[in-house]
């Protein structure tokens, strides 16, 4: 699905890279949590992930495309494989709900008659059925978050890319918005969330990978926000679980850091996290 | 349905932008005003020469009594000087260049000079003894003066030879400078009306940026985001050019042939044959620029 060799990422006039010789692979539906400090590198590899950036030095693989390679006539069309939900939803404040919804299904061009099927099924879905006519600011903000995820799965996309949705929500909002992309990625779509939210991924015990100054520093399955047991045997015990499988995780042979040297580190003066 | 969407976008992003879509049609519609005026002008120019040249012959003055210019003496041309230059002018060295030549004696000169200048005190004081003897020459190629001036004017009995051409080219050079003029004010009008268009399709992206952004990470295609901000800048210039198109017609129409044409009925000028030319060029020029514009905008502006 997605697959990054010795990529890294480096902004002009600032010579620390943004993310430094990523390897890894993410695997068909699975739920991965992107965690790290402000500045870590999240939101670059997201970035990255949608050919929004191109990287300095490796490659990268999205749905078997190599986007090195893809012409920018044809980004486009590898993008409407993608669904991307923001922290701050980004809906058109003077459409309605289902107007949000089917702009989307509009803009690639697609047929008025699959249009009233499709968006009045993914608003079911979402949880937003009976609220289609509703004008954004007339929601609160987990429905307005549940439009917006409404809106980046109602082209089914084989990848969703969520950057901190529940970071302007409250925790049983955010909650909520969790149990949805739960669903989604059980039906068969790979998730993929950056996050600062310690309660969320302890939780949800899924694949976490966690970013310090731009390099991984922990790839762990069914981990929480911060790591508490020793890897290595971690790696024995996870491989029984039948959800991950497939998936050849490792953890980082990385030095263990505790936040606040993180912080230290990853001293943000590049502005990804916009 | 994509077509009415592409539509639908091109109208709202016109009428959100109506001042600077107002000021871009003004600003072509002025400078394009110009180009075509130049053009006109330079067809003009292009007609009066193609008229008057045809008509200019080149005068070869014998002496009179009076004159001591040139190779006169003070004492008129003598039958055998005239009949030397006739036979000269019917020679195989310049017959060639001539499509015909006759001579004006002193009383037919007096007969045109009392007809030309019938209003004029001046025909009071001449006599027909003041006026040259005259070849009058009308060359083939109106352009090839010199050969004539060159065999002739060194003969004896001449007093000058000129090339009537002359007289014409004051003027030429008056309607060849206003016409530049025209068009270096149409090439600065046209350099604002470009960046005029860049801003504006600016503006626009700017205003729109949230459905740009939204658009670009669902996949909408470039041309799909893109089309738009083109048909506006086109559209509005288009608007601009139609009116130049207009104004054109107008001042051909109203000030050319009927006031200028009318004052001055001997002289040939551009009709509304030339307009029909002259208006679509205006036209494509418009479209032309407003594309141009819109791509590097967009270039600069819509990065995708």
């Amino acid at each position: 699905m997605i697959r990054f060799d010795e990529v890294s990422k480096f902004y002009a006039g600032n010579p620390r890279p943004a993310l430094n010789g990523i390897t890894l692979e993410i695997l068909k539906g699975e739920f991965v949590f992107l965690v790290g400090a402000s500045g870590s590198g999240k939101s670059s590899f997201l970035r990255l992930v949608l050919k929004e950036e191109k990287p300095s030095k490796g490659q990268i693989h999205v749905l078997g495309q190599r986007l090195g390679t893809l012409s920018s006539r044809k980004v486009p069309y590898f993008r409407r494989n993608l669904g991307v939900v923001f922290q701050d939803f980004r809906l058109l404040p003077q459409k309605s709900v289902f107007d949000n919804v089917a702009f989307t299904l509009q803009v690639i061009g697609k047929s008025k008659g699959y249009i009233s099927e499709a968006v009045p099924d993914v608003l079911k879905m979402v949880g937003l059925a009976g609220k289609s006519a509703r004008l954004p600011h007339e929601l609160s903000g987990g429905e307005q978050q549940r439009v917006a995820i409404a809106r980046a799965i109602v082209n089914r996309p084989a990848i969703l890319l969520a950057d901190e949705p529940t970071g302007n929500l409250d925790p049983s909002t955010s909650a909520g918005i969790m149990t949805l992309l739960d669903r989604i990625n059980a039906s068969g779509t790979t998730v993929l969330m950056a996050t600062h939210d310690a309660g969320i991924v302890d939780q949800m015990q899924r694949r976490v990978i966690e970013l310090s100054g731009g390099t991984i520093v922990r790839d762990e399955r069914s981990g929480g926000y911060q790591t508490q047991a020793v890897p290595i045997q971690q790696i024995g015990q996870d491989a029984a679980q039948p959800r991950t499988q497939s998936v050849q995780t490792q953890t980082m042979p990385g030095p263990r850091l505790d936040p606040e040297s993180v912080e230290r580190q990853s001293v943000p003066s590049w502005g990804a996290d916009k | 349905m994509r077509l009415g969407l592409v539509l639908g976008e091109v109208g709202s992003g016109l009428k959100r932008n109506v001042s600077m879509v107002i000021s871009v049609v003004l600003v072509t519609f002025i400078s394009l005003t110009f180009v075509g005026v130049a053009v006109l002008m330079q067809m003009q120019i292009n007609q009066m020469k193609g008229y008057w040249y045809d008509k200019a012959q080149v005068a070869v003055y014998l002496c009179t009594d009076t004159d001591t210019t040139g190779n006169c003496t003070g004492a008129q041309a003598t039958t055998d000087q005239k009949n030397q230059i006739e036979s000269q002018l019917k020679s195989t060295t310049l017959a060639p260049y001539i499509q015909k030549s006759y001579f004006e004696t002193q009383k037919q000169a007096y007969d045109r000079f009392k007809k030309q200048f019938a209003d004029s005190p001046a025909t009071e004081f001449v006599q027909p003894s003041y006026l040259n003897e005259t070849f009058w020459v009308n060359l083939k190629d109106p352009s090839q003066s010199d050969v004539l001036r060159e065999s002739l004017s060194n003969q004896a009995g001449v007093q000058s030879v000129v090339d009537q051409r002359g007289y014409l080219e004051p003027i030429f050079a008056v309607l060849n400078a206003a016409s530049y003029t025209a068009i270096g004010i149409a090439v600065l009008m046209l350099i604002a009306a470009v960046l005029l268009i860049a801003t504006t399709i600016r503006l626009s992206a700017f205003s729109r940026r949230r459905e740009l952004g939204i658009m670009r990470l669902v996949g909408a295609s470039n041309r799909f985001i893109q089309t738009p901000f083109i048909l506006e800048g086109v559209i509005a210039a288009l608007a601009g050019s139609v009116l130049a198109g207009g104004a054109i017609f107008l001042i051909v129409k109203f000030f050319v042939r009927d006031y200028l044409a009318r004052s001055f009925a001997s002289t040939p000028f551009v009709g509304l044959s030339d307009t029909v030319i002259v208006v679509p060029l205006l036209i494509v020029i418009g479209a032309v620029l407003a594309a141009l514009s819109a791509n590097v905008a967009i270039r600069r502006y819509l990065k995708v």
